[in-house]
């Protein structure tokens, strides 16, 4: 597979406003302020937000889509989360080849919505094959 | 803001999750992971794989109630209102498959405190029903002082 050092890629994805319902039920991580408007809103939120790890998984999603597609391409991801993420907003995750060894390619990471930085300084490591 | 570093090494019993071929569907629905070997009976048949195949960050699913008994045990001190989920890593080796049995043993490898805030560093670790190690995960958290 032809991955090279400085080759760029984005993936794009839109919440829908039962996202974190979903993946609430997929994940059993049932806190109220992803799920819950009002609760969210009284603790001081714009809102029900996206759970981090959902965020991650679509970090996830944009590194193995950058090797080929094969799900176990990926043998290590690391992120720092930042800002919150809402829901029927656009996230854009891009990344860059930092790397390339003879079997393995290290990329750079970030995911974003408008101009929140939702997740910063990703790290992932793919197997290439 | 308490810092109970005593309790650093930590472990909490093992967990074990039974991994179903429609749990891997629905969460693999839920995060877009579209391939057709978390879908599709047949093509995972035909890679070889007895049943469907697990995304990688299905490890959540199979190590997120231990990471929550974790937080909620009192000698750890977390104080909820002021938590955030810093940061997250895993590293994946052997995969994992519907009918797969995986147990996770979480351990605390760090509470320390920097400028007012308190960090925690959890760190999972994932074998199969063979012993095989299918994910090593670290789960950073941040915990605010009080407002000022």
């Amino acid at each position: 597979m032809g991955v090279e050092v400085g080759e760029q890629f984005e993936l794009r994805v839109t919440p829908d406003r039962y996202t974190t319902i979903r993946y609430a039920g997929a994940s059993g991580d049932f806190n109220p302020i992803h799920i819950d408007e009002q609760f969210a809103l009284s603790v001081g939120l714009p809102g029900r937000i996206l759970h981090g790890l959902w965020s991650m998984a679509q970090v996830a999603r944009a590194a193995t889509d950058a090797a080929g597609g094969d799900p176990l391409a990926l043998t290590e991801l690391s992120v720092q989360f930042r800002g919150m993420a809402r829901l029927e907003q656009e996230i854009v995750i891009s990344g860059e080849v930092q790397a390339v060894s003879e079997a393995r390619a290290r990329v750079k990471l970030e995911a974003r919505q408008g101009d929140t930085r939702l997740i910063r300084n990703a790290q992932a490591e793919l197997l290439l094959r | 803001m308490s810092v109970p570093s005593d309790k650093v090494g930590k472990r909490y019993p093992p967990l074990t999750y039974a991994v179903g071929r429609e749990k891997i569907r629905e969460y693999a629905a839920a995060t877009g992971f579209e391939h057709p070997l978390h879908h599709d009976l047949d093509a995972a048949h035909a890679a070889g794989y007895a049943d469907l195949l697990a995304p990688p960050m299905f490890v959540v699913v199979y190590c997120a109630s231990l990471f929550q008994a974790a937080l909620l045990d009192p000698e750890l001190e977390i104080d909820f209102a002021h938590l955030v989920h810093g940061g997250q890593a895993f590293s994946w080796q052997q995969p994992v498959i519907a009918g797969d049995e995986i147990t996770t043993t979480l351990t605390v490898k760090d509470i320390s405190e920097r400028a007012g805030l308190r960090f925690d560093t959890f760190e999972t670790v994932s074998v199969n029903q063979r012993g095989e190690r299918t994910a090593v995960g670290t789960w950073s958290t941040i915990i605010r002082g009080e407002e000022r």
